[in-house]
């Protein structure tokens, strides 16, 4: 059964795709702040989201997931590349040369869930304002008992009760808070949520239940997730596909199953060695220890941006960024070394 | 409480340590009891707000008072209660025999001096060599503990570090103390999962090398525990719920807490996008502890005298302790 609604999603339409996507954050520096530099925080980064799929997009800290999602919503600018996506109300658009105002009415179709459920509520507004806000912006016309009939409707399914609308976010705990995200993010009946480290602050016991919710809404509402994490064991479970970046670049993007059982690029390889599995018989003799820590953002190696770690790196590694190679089963791979065989 | 002939390194007995919060008394670790043996690898595993930090900072006896206070018990390292010394046999021991590691680095490094002078410093006052000599020693650990140019990057200041070289910097000033207990508060908790398994394996691989060198590791992440621990105790509402060797622990956990932790996690061998069995309900705040058992109100097995009664923490197989009515004899 996993495997046909797999096959199903390998069919269904794509919903977005970026293609080359760019954001170089410019340094400034001294007291004219001259402009000393970029970080190339997403650097020419393409893959798709199909409709009903959960991606899971994952890399260490400062990889650029978050400026990739954020860029989809113009909390970042991109400076280069495409952004196609699919609207209900507009058809296919590219969001990149588009102004705020013009994206405004997308909006409603694209919302995006944060880590912290602690700073991303207003702590000044009820819970019930919180989940009617984006309400009051993309359905103007909607009269106020409506509005209220929807809150309270919102907050049950994400598993609060409708009286607690008129409470505020700190009488909730971080769990409950993230519901309240969750609800104040499907209020607009979105397509694509985009859920950037929604469990990561969570603890244990609380991060399973907040899981299994998105998955239970995912199914009900035909919602596509692009969800970011740095945790490969709550990706591998929740994913159909996973992408990996590194240093602003996708380095491999597949089925999580195959994906998480094969990599074939070696930072893959080490990513998925290095997760601590809960099983103290299973050592990892295979673990592949990386040397050192991933280079600065404003000065990337030329060539793969992996190189300077990477075991099997030879010299045309330095040479120009791998393309993104096809290895069968919906599966590309980013390293013309590994796929020489 | 310990099966070995060989007296613990550490034998902590029914530590309270409570906290004055809004009139109100938090009691963060509340009658808490376990060994740590020479040459062992102990994990003390919980959720946030389980006391956890607490424990550990009562051992080093760094609890701000007010609002916090040790109000009960002993911990007795290698036979003398620690409870009992003066301030001063206090900070003898911090900076000879028990260090600490945690999880911001840069609480423990002073962001105005060098990593080396930081280094040398603590190295001279522990062993009362000279400049030189203390120089070529913290190089010597920083190369140890895997920093490049370790010999260059004496001269850095704490800020001009990575966060995962901030991380190896204090182990290294930890470990430059050669202490018998090295205590490490989520060491890897802020850091990446290739970063935290280079640490973890340097952590554990010097623990192995440096002989009879025990180590406390705190942590949230129970495959963090799999990996390094050899025993593990499971901490809820201040308490030890669970003290098991760690293969029976994953294999056969006894408390329904543990049992409920261990199958809420995602594991890639279990099924994808299956749903993930969960413990219903929230941690409860520390200041509305039930009476009865702490997890009773979330746990699946509770029956009435859960509410009334708190159990014993008890040793159920022999090496193995846990604190729930389900393992009574009379109870069950
Ligand atoms: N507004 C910004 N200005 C400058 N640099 C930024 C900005 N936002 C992010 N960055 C940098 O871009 C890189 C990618 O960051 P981010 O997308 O947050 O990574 P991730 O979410 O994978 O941890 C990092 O080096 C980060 O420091
Ligand atoms: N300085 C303090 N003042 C008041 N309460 C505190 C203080 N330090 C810890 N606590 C309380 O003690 C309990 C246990 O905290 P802690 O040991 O830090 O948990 P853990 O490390 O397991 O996450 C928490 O409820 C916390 O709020
Ligand atoms: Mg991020
Ligand atoms: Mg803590």
């Amino acid at each position: 059964m996993e495997t046909t609604m797999d096959t199903d999603k390998t069919l269904s339409k794509t919903l977005l795709e970026f293609q080359e996507l760019k954001v170089h954050f410019p340094i400034h520096a001294g007291v004219f702040l001259r402009r000393v530099g970029e970080v190339k925080a997403v650097d020419g980064v393409s893959f798709a989201l199909r409709e009903g799929e959960t991606l899971g997009l994952v890399g260490e800290s400062g990889c650029g997931k978050t400026t990739t999602g954020k860029a989809i919503i113009r909390l970042v600018e991109p400076t280069g590349g495409k952004i196609l996506f699919d609207s209900e109300k507009m058809g296919k658009v590219d969001l990149c040369p588009m102004t705020r105002s013009e994206l405004r009415p997308i909006r409603s179709e694209i919302q995006m869930i944060f880590q912290d459920p602690y700073s991303s509520l207003n702590p000044r507004w009820s819970v019930g304002d919180i989940v009617a806000e984006p309400l009051k912006v993309h359905e103007p016309g909607m009269g106020h008992k409506e509005r209220e009939e929807r809150v309270a409707w919102l907050l049950e399914k994400v598993g609060l009760t409708g009286e607690q609308a008129h409470r505020y976010p700190h009488e909730f705990s971080g769990g409950q808070r993230q519901r309240v995200g969750i609800a104040r993010a499907l209020a607009t009946r979105p397509r694509l949520v985009i859920a950037d480290e929604p469990v990561s602050a969570l603890d244990v016991s609380i991060q399973a239940q907040v899981i299994n919710l998105m998955q239970d809404l995912q199914e009900e509402f035909g919602l596509t997730y692009l969800f970011i994490a740095h945790d490969l064991s709550v990706v591998e479970h929740i994913s159909h596909r996973i992408a990996v970046m590194y240093l602003g670049n996708l380095m491999e993007i597949g089925p999580a199953e195959v994906l998480y059982r094969n990599p074939i690029h070696p930072y893959t390889k080490a990513l998925i060695s290095a997760v601590p599995l809960p099983d103290p018989r299973k050592t990892r003799p295979d673990r592949i220890q990386l040397q050192g820590e991933p280079p600065s953002p404003l000065n990337k190696p030329s060539g793969c941006a992996f190189r300077t770690r990477c075991p099997y790196a030879e010299p045309s590694c330095a040479e120009e960024r791998p393309p993104l190679l096809d290895a069968g089963s919906d599966h590309q791979v980013a390293c013309p070394i590994m796929m020489r065989e | 409480m310990d099966m070995d002939d060989q007296r613990p390194l550490l034998e902590v007995r029914d530590l309270r340590t409570y906290f004055q919060v809004e009139g109100q008394t938090a009691k963060a670790v509340d009658g808490v009891s376990f060994d740590i043996r020479e040459n062992e690898v102990f994990g003390l595993v919980g959720e946030s707000g389980s006391g956890k930090s607490v424990t550990s900072l009562s051992i080093l006896r760094l609890i701000p008072n007010p609002p916090g206070e040790i109000v009960g018990g002993s911990i007795h390292f290698r036979g003398t209660n620690l409870l009992d010394l003066s301030w001063d046999e206090m900070r003898k021991i911090r900076g000879n025999r028990i260090s600490m590691i945690f999880q911001e680095p840069m609480t423990a490094l002073n962001p105005v001096f060098t990593i080396g002078f930081q280094l040398v410093e603590t190295i001279r006052l522990h062993t009362g060599c000279g400049k030189e000599e203390a120089r070529e020693k913290a190089a010597e650990m920083l190369s140890l503990v895997g920093i490049p140019d370790a010999r260059k990057r004496l001269d850095d200041y704490p800020h001009q570090f990575s966060g995962g070289m901030r991380q190896r910097a204090m182990i290294a000033m930890a470990l430059s103390l050669q202490p018998n207990l090295l205590i490490a508060d989520e060491p890897t908790t802020a850091l990446d999962v290739t970063i935290q398994a280079q640490i973890l394996d340097l952590m554990v691989g010097l623990q192995k090398e440096t002989d009879g060198a025990s180590m406390l590791l705190i942590t949230h992440d129970l495959a963090v525990v799999a990996e390094t621990c050899q025993r593990v105790a499971v901490m809820y509402g201040g308490k030890i719920q669970e003290i098991s060797p760690v293969i029976p622990l994953f294999e056969e956990p006894l408390h329904p807490y543990t049992k409920g932790l261990l199958l809420s996690l995602p594991h890639p061998d279990r099924e994808r996008r299956k749903r993930l069995p969960t413990i219903p309900g929230i941690v409860p705040s520390i200041l509305h502890m039930p009476p009865g058992c702490k997890f009773a109100e979330r746990c699946p097995d509770r029956w009435e005298r859960c509410d009334r009664e708190e159990p014993e923490l008890r040793e159920i197989q022999p090496g193995r302790f846990c604190r729930c009515h389900l393992h009574d004899e009379e109870g069950a």
